[in-house]
């Protein structure tokens, strides 16, 4: 490889191993400048680890990494920094109680003789990059009210404010709605044409395909190949990323809803704020059924998941459950009703972190025989329960029973999550966003899981942002607009245009 | 090589590197002072193993720091911080006090009677910090504090009053002998003991002390909690909240009640050690304090020496029990102040602290190891930092195209 100016960033021979394991073994990227290259991969392919060794996060234990064809020594982030490099995480690292422009100057604070903080010339500065970026965010808002799209954008401003002329987005969309993400794309596109570099790490095709201008696929820490985005098709990057031929579309005859198992009617509900999350919302699930729910962030999704779960109370309105009313009890009854969920926040509400995949296994289910008796945990159940899982849902690596679940990749985490709350063995399986951060291969295995229930007679309730996964796994369609159902349909007597209308407010008359 | 790798990976490694760096930096600083740190460790180690008494002393000494450390270890399991260990040892030693005054009983009834109303005592005193967390959202440190204070001079008003107060002592009455745990209280003061003593020099000198069964209480309390914490249902529930709030809610843990029983058995535990204090210990009864004793606050750095293992405050308690004993004779065989044994503490738990460090360093050697051994096995492979040019010309094909 030969040491070239015009690329922003080269990267040779990237070797990282962690103990044992090989993360990342021999890797090259070369990042042209003013362009935006992606870098594609499964899960737990090496894509941010790579990222963090740009970023200076983590020590190569072998290769070089050359910025416009000069060698750096990626000591920290700091030396990262200094040479113009940005990393937005996949996780905000934002003050939650400061406003916009505080966030963006933390540690790089405008001053004036004495050292006194130049708080309008801090204002002057955001609002101008703002401007220029097309941004949209209010300089003086507080982080805790603006929504997670905005909050990325203050991370990006951030970058910029220092200096930043490349810019690694470490899964930019995973937490965005589709609206957001299109704006992010305008966003990234506008910084490319001043002069910045991008680079994206991302596992979502349709999203490379449209944004970016290369694309490096790393599969298991090795390198597959580079790409540029002319003339690729959707299914050849995705053979490329997983290594065998994926199916895009879901694989399922057609449903043959039994009885309504489920019914919400007229739930009225606040959110954490005091404003109304749910309004008057009504909803009927039948077994032997997948319901898709979707909508834009923020409409009272996680206000519905939460009063099924009992995590919030309503303020009124009726939700039974196999002909009992459970609104305004406990979590458990929740689930002694034979209601299960997939939370869309594994790391918040999913897992255990510090605790062994054995005892994730058990978190809903360790009260019960076999797992425990008169009090006392009964380990070999346990560990057996665990295995069956392990092997069925093909959780990697194998017997890791009893590693702690925070070392496993973020896609083998959901599969444990998701094989638990299945094993429970529910009438009615709630799944927020089960394919959220996971790879198209994990993606395609979820949906079956899904489809499964649904043969199995149960009663399935899918909450996305992703308008697709609805569209091709839910039976039946409803979108969720300001906590109320704004439209119901059966899969096929709509397109996405009805629905996207629809979830942003507008109606079909 | 492995075997080397593997050892210093071992939690334990790091705190046995800690507790050793703490006494290279103890000795630094005496010789800094102008003492020969030889002769200081020396005077140390005389005044832990010297003598058989000095070993009892320092398990008496050990006792409720043991406990109390459990008591804090237990309850940081579930992310609660129980600096209010101190208030609910003084309420245990209070409570069983009292019981020890008033109620007069035989020593197979009294003495479970005084340890309950100490362990009753300090649990209700730690349930309300977890009542006043769980209801309120008072943090348990704020609380625990002012608690420790209340304790303390709730504690001095009591023993004050007059149906209390031992005239010409600054305490309250002993308990009743019944309720003693020391051993043989009532032959030890007979001819015959005395006889007995001078006959059997080393036995002698463990009876002439506080020596009492609280140690074995300790021990098995360590060994209980462990047991709740790992094999249990209620164990598993605590360290789930304590790792994941959110998740354990989520799976339909009662988050508050178990802030609640957390904090009912660490008092517990706290207040068994003062009710241990009181039955084992001369002058079995409660004195005025002017300031903490520490035998909570010091329960913080046991459990943290012990990386919170309740097991491992069996030990860490011991060591600190040891050093706080025989730091006085460091005093008075070399006259080097016995604040140093203070310093070597602060070091060891600043140093506990840093010792994931040898975790890095262990996974520093077993890169290197790995690497060593692929070279050797593949000697054809190129080198690190060899170049590898075969996609740089794929990729300056690439670029072309556009």
């Amino acid at each position: 490889m030969e040491v070239d100016k015009n690329f922003a960033v080269q990267m040779r021979g990237i070797t990282k191993r962690f103990g044992t394991n090989t993360a990342l073994d021999d890797v090259d990227l070369n990042v042209k400048r003013g362009s935006i290259h992606a870098i594609l991969g499964e899960n737990g392919a090496g894509k941010t680890t790579l990222m963090n060794i740009l970023y200076g996060l983590y020590q190569p234990d072998e290769g070089e990494i050359y910025l416009s064809g000069e060698k750096i020594n990626m000591k920290n982030p700091n030396v990262a920094i200094a040479h113009g490099i940005g990393m937005v995480h996949q996780h905000f690292m934002l003050v939650d109680n400061f406003t916009v422009t505080q966030n963006i100057i933390l540690g790089h604070e405008p001053v004036k003789a004495g050292g006194i903080l130049d708080m309008k010339k801090a204002t002057a500065d955001v609002k101008h990059l703002v401007e220029k970026y097309g941004l949209d965010v209010s300089p003086d808002a507080l982080i805790s009210d603006i929504s997670v799209g905005m909050q990325q954008r203050v991370e990006i401003l951030k970058a910029i404010y220092r200096g930043a002329d490349i810019l690694i987005l470490d899964e930019p969309t995973a937490v965005l709605t589709p609206q957001e993400i299109g704006e992010l794309m305008a966003i990234m596109q506008r910084l490319v044409k001043d002069g910045k570099t991008i680079i994206i790490i991302t596992h979502k095709l349709k999203e490379i395909l449209a944004s970016s201008d290369f694309c490096t696929i790393i599969r298991r820490g090795k390198l597959i190949k580079t790409v540029p985005l002319i003339n690729v098709k959707e299914n050849e990057l995705a053979d490329m990323m997983v290594g065998h031929a994926v199916k895009l579309h879901v694989d399922k005859e057609k449903a043959d809803p039994k009885e309504e198992i489920f019914v919400m009617e007229d739930v009225c509900a606040k959110d954490s704020r005091g404003l109304p999350a749910l309004n008057n919302l009504n909803l009927h699930l039948k077994k032997g059924e997948i319901y898709g729910l979707a909508g834009v962030d923020g409409n009272g999704q996680k206000e519905l998941v939460e009063v099924i779960t009992n995590l919030r109370k309503t303020d009124s309105g009726k939700i039974v459950m196999n002909g009992e009313e459970i609104q305004n009890t406990t979590t458990r009854n929740t689930m002694n009703h034979k209601i299960s969920t997939i939370h869309e926040d594994r790391e918040k509400r999913g897992l255990v972190p510090d605790f062994t995949v054995e005892e994730n296994v058990v978190l809903d289910t360790f009260m019960k025989e076999p797992y425990s008796e008169h009090g006392i945990l009964k380990f070999k159940p346990i560990a057996e329960e665990t295995e069956k899982l392990i092997g069925e849902y093909d959780i990697r690596p194998e017997n890791c029973g009893e590693l702690a679940i925070r070392g496993l990749s973020g896609g083998n985490q959901q599969k444990v999550i998701i094989a638990r709350e299945i094993a429970n063995n529910p009438d009615l399986l709630i799944a927020v966003q089960p394919t959220r951060g996971l790879d198209v291969g994990a993606i395609a295995t979820v949906h079956k899981t899904l489809v499964n229930e649904r043969d199995k007679g149960k009663a399935v309730l899918l909450i996305s942002l992703e308008l697709d996964e609805v569209m091709s796994v839910a039976d039946r369609i409803g979108v969720i607009y300001n906590g109320h159902i704004q439209g119901e349909f059966m899969q096929g007597d709509v397109d996405e245009k009805t629905i996207g209308l629809l979830m942003a407010g507008g109606s079909i008359e | 090589m492995t075997r080397v790798i593997n050892t210093l990976k071992k939690p334990v490694t790091g705190t046995l590197i800690a507790i050793l760096m703490g006494f290279i930096v103890a000795g630094f600083i005496l010789s800094f002072a102008g003492y020969n740190p030889f002769d200081a460790f020396h005077a140390l180690i005389t005044g832990i193993i010297g003598r058989p008494k000095y070993l009892a002393n320092i398990i008496v000494k050990a006792t409720p720091l043991i406990l109390t450390g459990v008591s804090v270890a237990f309850a940081y399991k579930m992310g609660l911080f129980n600096i209010g260990a101190e208030g609910q040892y003084i309420i245990g030693a209070l409570a069983a006090n009292l019981v020890g005054i008033f109620v007069h009983l035989p020593l197979l009834i009294e003495i479970p009677l005084v340890l309950l109303a100490g362990m009753a005592a300090g649990a209700l005193y730690g349930g309300l910090v977890g009542w006043l967390k769980a209801r309120f959202k008072i943090h348990e440190v704020i609380s625990g504090i002012m608690f420790n204070w209340i304790a303390l001079y709730f504690s001095n008003w009591v023993i004050n009053l007059d149906i209390i107060h031992k005239a010409n002592t600054s305490g309250a009455y002993p308990i009743d002998q019944a309720g003693w745990t020391t051993l043989f209280p009532n032959w030890k003061s007979t001819e015959a003991a005395a006889h007995f003593m001078t006959e059997h020099p080393y036995l002698g000198d463990i009876l002439r002390t506080d020596f009492n069964v609280g140690f074995i209480f300790a021990i098995v309390c360590a060994i209980l909690i462990s047991y709740v914490l790992y094999r249990t249902t209620k164990g598993y529930q605590l360290r789930a909240v304590g790792d994941n709030t959110d998740a354990a809610e989520f799976a339909g843990i009662d988050v508050k009640k178990n802030i609640v029983q957390t904090m009912l058995i660490a008092g517990g535990l706290a207040g068994l050690a003062g009710g241990l204090s009181i039955a084992g210990n001369a002058p079995h009864a409660v004195m005025q304090l002017a300031a903490f004793e520490g035998n909570g606050l010091n329960g913080l750095s046991v459990a943290f020496i012990a990386d919170g293992s309740p097991i491992g405050c069996i030990f860490s308690g011991l060591l600190f029990g040891g050093l706080l004993y025989a730091g006085q004779s460091i005093q008075y065989m070399i006259g080097a102040p016995s604040e140093i044994i203070n310093i070597l503490i602060g070091t060891i738990v600043f140093l506990v602290a840093l010792k994931d460090i040898v975790v890095v360093f262990a996974n520093r050697l077993e890169a290197k190891q790995i690497l060593k051994n692929k070279h050797k096995d593949h000697p054809d492979t190129p080198a690190p930092g060899a170049p590898a040019d075969l996609n740089a010309a794929g990729m300056k094909g690439e670029t072309g195209a556009c």
